[in-house]
């Protein structure tokens, strides 16, 4: 008896899980879907989901059953009847499923012709660039170039185009739309919509690399005005700041010694043209920095310039920035400080 | 020792061993039995290894934002854990049973070539120290399994981890190219008189769908593996994305051979289930043909699902749709196996034994397994479910709840045969339900934070994401998974060392292993038997259960010609190790390595299997 | 060990048709990477600015000879004609030699005078890679056959009992002439191929 509240036990607990878990939802759940996409998705998921129940339970059900009926009475010697098979029963259960697979397959195929296909003329093209490990958004026929927060306009359908010039990636909004991958000499692309304004994580789903846990980027969903605004915000330029402490940071960001500018584009600067690191024109206007991870405050922002490495192990930066790898440019406190607070005087 | 001369083509002398003992016997020994035991031996200790990786990795799990483990170690610990488990603990181990079993299973002496079988446990032990020796020699394989290029090439991965990747599974790709090789010609060409392929035992069956698909798919990873060999060492470009090379070639060379992989991981499990479910059940397999069909025909379909690894790669509806369609396919026959085994249980005496514990948890787990998997077949869905902890719940249900499993419930029946003991059956059923509960609440929880958008492969998680609770709570089931494994070890040590005396056929058995003394003699069956029908070992009790006398044998032992020990397996594997050691780090002992290997290969040509006259 | 086994064939047999099974997929998986980056990269030198049809046809016309000049060795090998087979073996391997010799012509011919190596583009990597793993099998089949040979020659060894090691030679042999014959239409003939003349 006891063996048989052991065999039950596991499958109460999963039920227990399935139960408890049905209330709470993760910023990045599947299950709470914000954009069509998703939503197809997870209805599939769904469908899926409640047909392999039934199989699940039906088969783990024969199974205890078994287990109880037919275990063998202490010293018994019966010697069952030694069928070798039941043509009719085994031609059941092959065609059964085949038939229940043939069913299903109907949404599943349309589906996959539904995502696959990309809109005709979308209201966005945004191309996505996959880089160790932050990802860079590009607004075609827009002229903006962000990083690492994306900005969509409610309702609309947006084309995105995928390209990385180094490793592998994977472009995914849980919320909004399953991953695509991002494949150097493989021009991927996938369409998203997200149907409500708010803020929406997402995260590098395919592993490229010793940070790739660190590789995140916000979407956010705004209203047709926000959107427009956010567009002719990014567009205008970066002027030099009149505050002294910012001031001093404009001038060792745009210094020979710190080099920022090699990686760094700041729009409207002549000696920020870089295009290695992201773009930081509006830097400020950002919530969120270093790909996600953090917010985008004084204190992380100093923390980040005095040892990205520490936050972030093996970026880009911290390989190979003279202040990083050279201990005679290296960053003094008051050097940070000022940095800092240029950086985040870039609305 | 003594040891006879024989003659080298150029009339240089050399000496083999004969019958040696102690070191030298294992080290020399052409014995499938022998060799079935150091595979086993050797793939257990790999398998606890692979744990230890487990273990450290959901350790850094166990909470959100915790510095244990360095990002880059935490890469290497999960790139070995799947290496590990997959060519070094799971491959082996079923081969383990290949080499003890088949013959037995078929009516052999021995195998057909069994100085072949001897390299390949040499050059799969070669393997194995190259790869786990990265971790004492600056740093092991940090690409995960799969090794996605480009991100393995040395323009992202100068140092020396992926190299020790690549050359390791190629000398392992040798060492299971050699035991298939052999295992395809033992059990076509060393069946016992009578003995049809429609009366091989199921478990044969499974072996030899295995080692069809091994040496099948094992060609597309080696010249996979070569290619990104080229390129790391000679700046080849096939990956080099600057020349204009596709990464997608890597990833379809890859699953060409992973997803056959897959099946060369469950079909030996099945097969063992197969046999341990009829014996304790006491009635034969329900529908034999039907069984063969299924995994024939899951093993040809293996060929052509490889892209529904692929689905977010950008394939384009058409190959999605039909890779979807394949895929979903698998599971007819699948099921029926699945059936087929319920139908074998059903009206059955079931014995409810550690074994039966083992595959009837087989069943269970892998049922979930399945159907998750074919969750991922639709490949629409699939784009929220790839790269997410739901896949290491399917992987993990399918190859631990699955493949391991399986291969317990094979260690336990057949661990009487093997030792000639019986092993702690309290000790066991404990194990079981500790190894099975710890599974369930380990795996089944991936499956939600999956959902949640969970991705794999990540050294850390926010605290804000809604995965901490069952994370930690992973962590700790998986924290028992370890002690179920302790308590196996600690019955195995116990057991083989001062467990009781098994007998012959412990279980009533039905395949002709079970006919012959535990543990068996070297020469296996004194006189060949004849088959006359499936199960034909159980028949036979049947029919003379009222008379008790055996018939006398009369064979006499000292006739029985048995294949002679040989050092040149060994030797070869020597000089495989050096090559492969040497395009690591210089190419002149790979020019040695390979040296050796033409010298040895030439002298293990020209030595006989026996010696004419040494008897 | 007993030498009966279940089918009647040999053990040696099955397992060099297994093998060779097994190398179909190795050549396949070469193959198929050289056709998937047909045409991508850096496209020159390409095929058509390297290959010499002519030449190369007469390395494949020598090599396919020595498959015939094989089926006749072992004709005569069964026969026990060891004279007769000493010839053939011995034209087998001299064909098999100049066939690596034309290789290794070609080979310096692009690296030197067409500047192709390995490392110029997808087309130079390709097929230097599936090309010299063929010339790779062509050298280990002439090392065996001359193992065979010398074995003939200086032990006496070769007879038409022992006829099954050069049967396993043999099958070698003819797979890895076959194989050229794949690689050459598809790598040399297909890549220089420029269409039927309009008329």
């Amino acid at each position: 008896m006891f063996d048989t509240i052991k065999k039950f036990l596991p499958i109460l607990l999963s039920l227990l899980f399935v139960i408890a878990c049905g209330g709470f939802d993760g910023p990045q759940s599947t299950f709470d879907t914000h954009g069509p996409v998703a939503k197809e998705q997870a209805d599939l998921f769904y469908l899926i989901l409640w047909a392999g129940m039934v199989v699940l339970v039906a088969v783990e059900l024969a199974i205890i059953y078994i287990y109880i009926k037919f275990r063998r009475k202490k010293n018994s010697t019966r010697i069952p009847s030694q069928t070798h098979g039941n043509t009719k029963l085994e031609i059941m259960w092959t065609i059964l499923p085949a038939i229940f697979l043939a069913i299903v397959s109907v949404p599943v195929l349309s589906a996959i012709w539904t995502i696959g296909t990309p809109p005709k003329n979308p209201d966005v093209v945004v191309n996505v660039h996959g880089h160790q490990y932050w990802f860079e958004f590009e607004y075609q026929d827009l002229d903006v170039v962000t990083a690492n927060e994306l900005h969509i306009p409610v309702g609309k359908k947006i084309l995105i185009n995928l390209y990385s010039n180094n490793v592998l990636h994977s472009f995914w909004i849980p919320k909004i739309a399953g991953k695509t991958d991002i494949i150097p000499n493989q021009g991927n692309y996938m369409w998203i919509q997200g149907d409500d304004v708010g803020m929406y994580y997402g995260q590098c789903a395919e592993f490229c690399g010793e940070s790739h846990a660190l590789m995140r980027f916000r979407v956010v969903v705004d209203t047709d005005e926000d959107f427009r605004a956010w567009i002719s915000h990014q567009k205008s330029e970066a002027f030099v700041p009149n505050d002294p402490l910012e001031k001093s940071g404009y001038d060792i960001f745009m210094s020979s010694k710190a080099g920022c500018g090699g990686c760094h584009m700041i729009n409207g600067s002549k000696k920020a043209k870089g295009k290695i690191g992201p773009n930081l024109t509006h830097f400020g206007s950002r919530q969120h920095m270093a790909a996600g991870i953090l917010e985008n405050n004084q204190v992380n922002l100093r923390n980040w310039i005095r040892n990205p490495d520490m936050i972030k192990p093996g970026n880009i930066m911290s390989g190979q920035a003279a202040v990083y790898m050279d201990p005679n440019k290296s960053l003094t406190e008051s050097e940070v400080i000022a940095l800092a607070s240029y950086l985040q005087s870039l609305k | 020792m003594t040891t006879i001369p024989f003659k080298l083509p150029l009339n240089i002398k050399l000496y083999r061993p004969v019958s040696p003992t102690g070191v030298w016997g294992w080290l020399t020994t052409v014995d499938h039995k022998k060799i079935g035991v150091l595979y086993g031996v050797t793939a257990f200790i790999m398998f606890l290894t692979g744990g230890i990786e487990a273990m450290l990795i959901r350790t850094q799990l166990i909470a959100p934002e915790l510095k244990i483990i360095a990002p880059e170690v935490y890469n290497q610990l999960f790139t070995m854990h799947a290496t590990t488990m997959i060519f070094l603990a799971i491959m082996p181990l079923s081969a383990a049973f290949f080499n003890f079993i088949i013959p037995l299973q078929i009516g052999a002496r021995d195998v057909a070539f069994p100085r072949l079988n001897a390299f390949s446990y040499w050059a799969f032990l070669a393997g194995a120290l190259i790869m786990k020796s990265s971790w004492f020699l600056g740093g092991s394989p940090n690409a995960g399994w799969f090794g996605y290029a480009p991100i393995t090439t040395a323009t992202f991965n100068p140092g020396n981890g992926i190299d020790f990747w690549i050359i390791g599974l190629q000398v392992l790709g040798v060492a299971s190219l050699a035991a298939s090789f052999n295992f395809i010609v033992t059990i076509i060409n060393l069946r016992a008189p009578g003995m049809t392929m429609m009366r091989l035992p199921l478990f044969t069956w499974m072996t030899f769908i295995t080692a069809i698909l091994l040496i099948l798919a094992f060609p597309v990873i080696t010249v996979a593996l070569i290619e990104l060999m080229l390129d790391r060492t000679f700046d080849f470009n096939f990956f080099n994305t600057k020349a204009g090379a596709n990464p997608i070639l890597w990833q379809h060379l890859f699953w060409i051979f992973g997803h056959p992989e897959v099946y060369i991981l469950i079909l030996p499990a099945m097969g063992i289930v197969s046999e341990v479910l009829p014996t304790f059940s006491r009635k034969p397999i329900f529908g034999y043909p039907a069984m063969v069909l299924a995994a024939s025909f899951i093993a040809f379909m293996g060929w052509l699902v490889w892209s529904h690894h692929m689905f977010t790669t950008g394939l384009g509806p058409i190959a999605n749709s039909v890779f979807t369609l394949t895929t979903m396919l698998i599971a007819i026959p699948t099921g029926v196996k699945m059936f087929n085994w319920l139908g074998t249980m059903w009206g059955g005496d079931i014995d409810f034994k550690t074994p039966t514990l083992f595959a009837v948890g087989f069943m269970s787990m892998f049922l979930i397994g399945g159907i998750s998997g074919v969750m991922h077949s639709f490949s629409a869905s699939d784009y929220q479910q790839q790269d997410t902890y739901f896949i290491v719940a399917h992987i993990h249900y399918v190859l631990f709840g699955g493949s391991i499993f399986g291969i317990f419930a094979g260690i336990y029946y057949w661990f009487p045969k093997i030792t000639g003991r019986m092993y702690d059956e309290k000790l066991g059923k404990l194990n079981f339900w500790i190894m099975f509960i710890g599974q369930n609440l380990t795996f089944f929880p991936m499956h939600w934070v999956g959902m949640q958008g969970m991705p794999r492969r990540i050294f850390t998680y926010d605290s804000g994401m809604g995965w901490a609770f069952w994370n930690g709570f992973e962590t700790i089931a998986a924290y028992a998974i370890a002690f179920g494994v302790l308590i196996f070890v600690i019955n195995m040590i116990k057991s083989w060392t001062g467990g009781k005396k098994a007998g012959d056929d412990p279980w009533d058995g039905r395949t002709l292993e079970w006919s012959i003394p535990s543990p068996p003699p070297v020469y296996n069956f004194r006189d060949i038997p004849i088959v006359k029908s499936l199960d034909d070992f159980w028949h036979t009790k049947q029919k003379s259960s009222n008379s008790n006398t055996k018939v006398k044998s009369k064979t006499k032992v000292s006739d029985i010609h048995l294949p002679q020990p040989s050092y040149w397996p060994l030797l070869v594997a020597v000089g495989l190790t050096i090559a492969g050691f040497g395009i690591i780090y210089n190419l002149v002992f790979t020019g040695i390595g390979i040296g050796i290997m033409l010298i040895t290969v030439c002298a293990w040509s020209f030595e006989p299997v026996n010696e004419p006259d040494s008897h | 060990m007993s030498d009966e086994t279940t089918t009647g064939l040999s053990h040696r047999k099955l397992l060099i048709w297994v093998f060779l099974g097994s190398d179909c997929m190795f050549f396949a998986s070469l193959i198929g990477t050289y056709l998937i980056y047909k045409g991508s990269g850096v496209l020159h030198p390409g095929p058509a600015d390297v290959f010499d049809i002519p030449t190369t046809s007469v390395s494949t016309f020598v090599l396919l000879m020595s498959s015939m000049s094989m089926v006749f060795a072992y004709a005569y090998l069964v026969r026990d004609d060891i004279k007769a087979f000493r010839i053939w073996m011995f034209s087998t391997i001299i064909m098999g030699s100049t066939f690596l010799g034309f290789q290794v012509f070609e080979f310096s011919e692009f690296y030197f005078h067409d500047d192709l190596s390995p490392q110029t583009n997808l087309f130079g990597t390709t097929f230097y890679a599936l090309t010299g793993t063929h010339g790779l099998h062509v050298t280990i089949g002439v090392i065996w056959l001359g193992i065979i040979f010398y074995s003939s020659l200086f032990r006496n060894t070769v007879t038409s009992k022992t006829n099954l090691d050069l049967d396993l030679a043999a099958l070698y042999w003819h797979f890895v002439d076959i194989v050229w014959i794949v690689i050459f239409a598809v790598v040399y003939l297909f890549g220089t191929f420029t269409g039927f003349p309009s008329s």
